[in-house]
């Protein structure tokens, strides 16, 4: 299985990433159906405005008190797994988390791991991570197994392929898969899928997932999925191992309803995913399935920056729904995988700052127009337009508390540009000198004005001030 | 330190007043709809999830299962070791009934290649959502409603809660919960090519509920 290695050098290259996509017709048209495909189901399953805004305050509440409690609620997690028979492990960086992966497989003598749907495994690149140490990871979500043999990456954080179409994915498995003829039906090319990765769930040992949420006072996994692919993952395999990041826990079971009601109904317009999978230990005494081991990797990976601030601790409230992907202008025209961060999107702005540093994502604080569709979509009420500004202020080195990274979006001729706009327009002597210089100058406008003039007529003074012409305008009415 | 501590750490360094900390209000949940309501409900639910619904007698569960294993001309059926409410009392002719009575990786092969159906019996169903929950044990192992491409599930109709949350309370799961609690919502499906469902992903293709009364002899 190929994969090519994609390290994140997100903000570099992303405007040029954005041209190519936004010129092609072809990717438009799919991401604009996609979208529309998206919200319309979503919207179906949300008829009732005031008994949406109900349960995203309950939804809110939880998550918000979850944050509140949460150093307390991984101890409280880490001990019930424990005594569930759960191998709790902890890791701070992504290569921790690899490492963890790489020596319980070293020690199973395990070549491959079949995954099922897992972001986090993503965000620490542990594909990649285990090939260097001549592991195969195999993705088995269809969509994941899909950008896996094109040797791409996912490009939304619920349905991975979303970008590629019938007629590419026919092509694919044909090229890749031996002995598969070409065939551009959905049913015979899924049906390919489950024949490929059936072999694969019965040959390996080890199988990963993610975590939807952890349950601390039962000390309990759940996942949601529709294929199947979680549970064979987390059920034949003789070891389960299980990554999420550390925000994902709650107090209570009682807590586990209304947010799995507002995620599959958010992400792809479902009132229930067809498998809810609960996870309280590995194989009991007696019976007769289900994995000899089961291990849960807890992963900071700069979730701790953001909990530090009170302001940016909303970003841990995230869910990973993908509504404010579906719902935004920007990821509509660009797709995922301009971004260059494992997560995209609106959620992807905010989060990635935190996991990889602003110096590193400064350019997509700003891709964003502000019209504040995500956190109108938002299951949870993350504040996503507020968090962008913070964000922006911050790449501006504008703040006390600089996050990692802060200030790596100050350009020094911008800098001085509003320097002297806030002198300009805060001085009437300074201003009216200004303002008489530039509408008798006009002509002088340059024609080419960087990025602005790309696509978008050349600025040009006008010919007249706001205050004459209101002056004139005084004049006609007495 | 370990990662763990300095995680905790600056987690706990930052952590807000316990004092601020409200709990969250939960929604009341549904209870005391009739039976009659549940059943259809819960009906209505799994049909649109493309399951196959039947109502069936509790005396005639085992001509149910038989009949619909002959109409498929299915040749392999596997059952749970225990806690079926019924018992073939001949097996269907051309139909090898086998159970599940040993460990998995004695049967892994068979489950993969050659059972064509396996049969679990829920021990409650969700009727808000068209749910049925599956926990583990060792009469009900996790894999025969996963592995065979069809499944064949019992569910006795006094036991179907209103919605989850109501589920949760009458079933007492908190604080300890079984192995795996398995909720089950139709066949297995994906819509990861370009937003076309499709269903047999990776689970059963089929799933086929029986509806009984258990309080019938």
């Amino acid at each position: 299985m190929s994969t090519s290695p994609m390290h994140f050098v997100p903000s570099a290259g992303f405007s040029n990433r954005t041209s190519a996509i936004v010129d092609d017709p072809h990717l438009q048209k799919s991401f604009r159906g996609a979208m529309d495909f998206l919200m319309a189901k979503r919207l179906a399953q949300f008829p009732d405005v005031q008994a949406f805004e109900d349960l995203r305050s309950v939804g809110e509440r939880i998550r918000k008190y979850s944050l509140a409690k949460l150093p307390d609620l991984l101890v409280q997690l880490e001990t019930n797994l424990t005594a569930n028979g759960i191998v709790v492990h902890w890791a701070e960086t992504p290569e921790e988390a690899q490492q963890v992966v790489i020596d319980l497989m070293t020690r199973a003598q395990a070549p491959l791991i079949v995954k099922g749907k897992s972001m986090v495994s993503e965000e620490i690149e542990l594909n990649h991570a285990l090939q260097a140490k001549g592991i195969d990871a195999l993705e088995s979500d269809m969509g994941e197994y899909i950008v896996q043999l094109a040797g791409e990456r996912p490009s939304h954080i619920i349905m991975p392929a979303i970008h590629k179409t019938k007629q590419q994915i026919s092509e694919l498995f044909a090229a890749k898969i031996p002995g598969v003829d070409y065939t551009d039906s959905v049913d015979e090319l899924i049906q390919i899928g489950r024949r490929v990765l059936r072999e694969k769930f019965a040959e390996t040992k080890v199988g990963l997932s993610g975590v939807n949420v952890a349950v601390a006072e039962t000390g309990t996994i759940c996942l949601v999925e529709n294929e199947g692919n979680g549970r064979m993952c987390t059920t034949v395999p003789e070891i389960h191992i299980a990554i999420t990041g550390i925000e994902k826990v709650v107090e209570k079971l009682e807590h586990v309803p209304p947010l799995m009601t507002l995620l599959t109904r958010s992400a792809t317009g479902q009132a229930v995913t067809t498998y809810f999978n609960w996870i309280s230990g590995p194989r009991k005494p007696g019976e007769l399935d289900g994995p000899r081991e089961v291990h849960l990797i807890l992963l900071d990976n700069g979730r701790t920056q953001a909990y530090a601030n009170e302001e940016f601790r909303a970003t841990l409230q995230c869910i990973r729904c993908g509504a404010c992907m579906n719902h935004c202008p920007v990821y509509g025209r660009i797709g995922g995988l301009a971004y260059g961060t494992t997560y995209p999107g609106p959620i992807g702005k905010i989060i990635s700052p935190h996991l990889l540093g602003l110096d590193a994502t400064d350019s997509l604080v700003t891709a964003s127009t502000l019209c504040g569709a995500c956190g109108e979509v938002c299951p949870v009420r993350i504040p996503i337009p507020d968090l962008l500004i913070s964000l922006r202020t911050q790449a501006q080195g504008n703040s006390a508390a600089p996050l990692r990274g802060a200030g790596s979006g100050r350009k020094p001729m911008t800098a001085l540009a509003f320097k002297a706009w806030g002198f300009l327009y805060s001085s009437p002597l300074a201003y009216r000198v200004f303002s008489f210089l530039v509408t008798r100058l006009r002509a002088f406008a340059p024609k080419s004005q960087g990025g602005w003039t790309r696509s978008r007529a050349p600025l040009r003074p006008a010919a007249r001030t706001l205050h004459s012409r209101m002056r004139e305008i005084e004049r006609e009415r007495h | 330190m370990s990662a763990r501590d300095r995680i905790l750490d600056r987690l706990r360094k930052n952590a807000p007043n316990p004092a601020q900390i409200q709990a969250p209000i939960l929604p009341e949940s549904a209870t005391g709809a009739d039976s009659a309501a549940l059943i259809a409900q819960l009906t209505i639910c799994l049909e649109a999830a493309h399951a196959d619904v039947r109502r069936v007698a509790r005396g005639g569960l085992s001509a149910a299962v038989a009949g619909f294993c002959r109409d498929r001309a299915l040749k392999t059926l596997m059952l749970p070791s225990g806690g079926l409410p019924f018992e073939f009392a001949e097996p269907p002719a051309g139909l090898s009934v086998e159970r599940f009575d040993r460990p998995f990786e004695a049967l892994k092969p068979r489950l993969f290649l050659d059972v064509e159906a396996g049969l679990t019996v829920a021990d409650c169903a969700i009727a808000d959502t068209g749910t049925l929950v599956m926990a583990s044990s060792p009469q009900q192992p996790r894999t025969l409603s996963l592995v065979p491409p069809i499944h064949l599930c019992l569910i006795d109709e006094r036991r179907i809660h209103p919605s989850l949350a109501s589920a949760m309370r009458a079933e007492a799961w908190s604080p300890s919960l079984p192995t795996n609690l398995i909720f089950v919502s139709g066949p297995s499906k994906t819509a990861d090519i370009q937003q076309t469902l499709a269903y047999g992903a990776h689970g059963p293709k089929e799933l086929i509920v029986f509806l009984f009364d258990g309080s019938e002899a």
